[in-house]
């Protein structure tokens, strides 16, 4: 599975189907209907799921999956 | 000023600067813990006062040899953790300017301030190091670098060496520069003499005094004159323990709070909205008998604390809450944003006082504050010591702007004399807030003279630099405004922004386009609301609008409530 998916999959348990068919380059707030503090709850779960640490401010500005797995992926 | 009885701390009236004051407290209290620095699952490192004063030699060391010196400026741009505190002792202590930079703001915003500070030295995180795409300009010093990484040299390298030469200031000499504002117009890089902080530094600490074994909780950015205060200087005077956390979440700011049974924190009003969101969710699930239960024991608490807080009743009366939040947490100082009344009442209640004050940058830390014997929360208090508040040209209900005049303001902004005339008049701060004062001497604050915010999480926001990102809106005219500005007076909700239209016929997709676009906007930068103004836009010569006269006749026409909500999500 790529980071990618396993993404997407964390972002499906998290917020529901509506994350599963979303496109990696697509607005997480916008099509999630999420705000920055559940932003950062997903990033808990990333933290989780990729055993990293990722300091909030380095998702100041990220808005899209492929943003979120390209920062995930820097730090394996 | 005179220790209390019991207390020992460093001495802060018998100092000059601080490097000579926290010099004197890492010796006084160096086998107590100075410093944790908690992350998510361990505790990531731990330091002893003596630690840190050996590892702020090391740095001072470094400088010295680097040729750092009197009055050159340092930047640090690093997020909460222990070298920014280490760092910024060796700087003291080398006689040097701190220049603390927000650590949030994009890269290219950073090396804007950067540049007009006219640092030396930069001493960051090598993630933050990283994000930078121009180079940075200056010599560049970072904490976290992998071994070996190119153009930067790593803090933890520094060698041991001989003690480096302590360079002694006078409370007139400079030392720091902090930015008031981080983007657009010009920089406000408030220049604060040593004798400003150990003035504010002695009134803080005769009202809220730390001690030996407090554990202070430092989550807003050091950057920020409250943490920069409590969370460093105020502290290591006191001998309490500071515990860094690089988070804002709180899920595991509680953790925290209870792994470290915290004393004191302080939050900006959207930390204290969660942490009251998460606790009405664990009353709310309590079955009827026990909330009528416990609503009478907050009833015989809030008797028990009318006079002042008693933090030992209220824990063993309202001991799950407590618990909640480590069990120890005597006080929340809450500022960089105004503060709801209702929420810090409903804190006290529940036995953890919220300390409600009023500063800004340009006068150090605070000017105005809430003393807890009683606990009020109606007001953002009255001046501390030596500080004198006034209100300028009251008009008939005693409203005007807050002026403030002190040994805790700024020498000026840096670089900007013409700003600075404009702010230090006669040795008064024109705070650009307005507010009245009460025969108690107790400021209220009603709104704003100036149009800007400040949003709930402490960042100040000028509408004129939004104005630029939506200059592609579909309208024949758009101006930004700070909702307490527009109508002062209708609630003090300093974080809302409001956009004036003038629609054109034949571009009715405004709406759309400016609720899309707003979406994309950061949070703090996000609208809340619009108002279409059909009537005619007073213009200058050069067919600017005249924001003045515009927002005088917006004022005549409409009330808040006219105002049209904008779906933010």
């Amino acid at each position: 599975m790529t980071t990618l998916e396993r993404l997407t999959q964390l972002a499906t348990d998290r917020f529901g189907p509506a994350a599963s068919d979303m496109p990696a380059n697509a607005d997480l707030f916008e099509h999630l209907g999420i705000d920055s503090l559940q932003a950062l709850d997903l990033l808990t779960d990333l933290e989780d799921a990729f055993d990293v640490e990722i300091p909030d401010y380095e998702v100041q500005g990220v808005h899209t999956l492929e943003g979120l797995a390209a920062l995930i992926e820097a730090r394996l | 000023m005179s220790a209390l009885p019991g207390l020992v701390r460093a001495d802060v009236g018998s100092q000059d600067s601080l490097g000579a004051l926290l010099d004197d407290a890492l010796v006084m209290h160096k086998s107590s813990v100075a410093l944790i620095e908690a992350s998510r699952h361990r505790e990531a490192s731990r330091w002893t006062y003596l630690e840190v004063r050996r590892a702020a030699s090391r740095v001072a060391r470094a400088l010295q040899d680097a040729g750092i010196g009197a009055d050159d400026r340092v930047a640090i741009c690093m997020s909460n953790q222990p070298f920014w505190l280490i760092v910024a002792t060796a700087c003291f202590v080398r006689g040097a300017v701190v220049v603390p930079l927000d650590f949030k703001l994009t890269a290219p915003e950073q090396q804007a301030l950067l540049r007009h500070s006219g640092a030396r030295l930069l001493v960051t995180e090598y993630g933050l190091y990283r994000r930078a795409s121009d180079p940075w300009g200056v010599e560049v010093w970072v904490s976290e670098a992998p071994e070996g990484a190119e153009g930067v040299r790593r803090l933890e390298d520094l060698p041991d060496g001989p003690e480096p030469t302590r360079v002694s200031r006078a409370r007139t000499d400079l030392a720091t520069v902090v930015y008031s504002s981080g983007t657009g117009g010009t920089p406000k890089g408030c220049m604060l003499s040593h004798g400003a902080y150990l003035s504010q530094l002695d009134a803080l600490l005769s009202v809220f005094p730390m001690a030996p074994g407090d554990r202070y909780f430092s989550i807003l950015p050091t950057n920020h004159a409250i943490d920069f205060m409590c969370g460093f200087v105020g502290a290591f005077v006191c001998g309490a323990t500071v515990v860094h956390q690089r988070t804002l979440r709180p899920e595991m700011l509680r953790a925290t709070l209870q792994r470290y049974a915290i004393t004191h924190m302080a939050v900006v009003p959207l930390v204290l909205e969660a942490f009251a969101r998460t606790l009405d969710e664990r009353l709310d699930a309590l079955p009827d008998w026990k909330r009528v239960a416990l609503d009478t024991v907050i009833r015989a608490n809030a008797a028990a604390t009318a006079r002042g807080p008693r933090h030992g009743v209220s824990k063993r009366l309202l001991k799950p809450i407590h618990d909640a939040f480590g069990g120890e947490l005597r006080l929340i100082f809450c500022g960089g944003a105004p503060t709801d009344r209702r929420l810090a009442e409903r804190f006290y209640e529940l036995g953890i006082p919220v300390v409600i004050g009023y500063g800004l940058t340009e006068a150090c830390t605070v000017a105005t504050v809430n003393r807890l014997t009683p606990f009020r929360a109606d007001s953002v208090g009255c001046a501390v010591d030596g500080v004198e508040v006034r209100i300028a040209e009251p008009d008939a209900s005693g409203v005007g702007q807050v002026l403030v005049r002190g040994p805790t303001l700024m020498d000026g902004y840096l670089d900007a004399p013409e700003l600075t005339a404009e702010t230090l008049i006669d040795g008064w701060l024109q705070t650009g807030d307005l507010g009245w004062l009460d025969a108690s001497d107790h400021l209220h604050l009603v709104g704003r003279a100036k149009n800007m915010i400040v949003t709930p999480g402490g960042k100040n926001v000028y509408p004129e630099d939004i104005e630029a990102l939506l200059s592609d809106i579909p309208v024949g005219a758009l101006v930004i405004y700070a909702s307490s500005y527009l109508f002062p007076g209708e609630g003090l909700e300093y974080g809302e922004l409001i956009a004036v239209v003038q629609p054109e016929d034949d571009a009715p997709t405004w709406q759309a386009a400016l609720t899309q676009r707003n979406r994309r906007l950061p949070d703090f930068k996000r609208l809340s609301g619009v108002l279409v103004w059909d009537e005619e836009w007073p213009l200058t010569a050069s067919m600017k609008v005249k924001r003045g006269v515009l927002a005088d006749r917006i004022r005549t026409a409409h009330t808040r409530a006219d105002v049209r909500a904008l779906e933010a999500r």
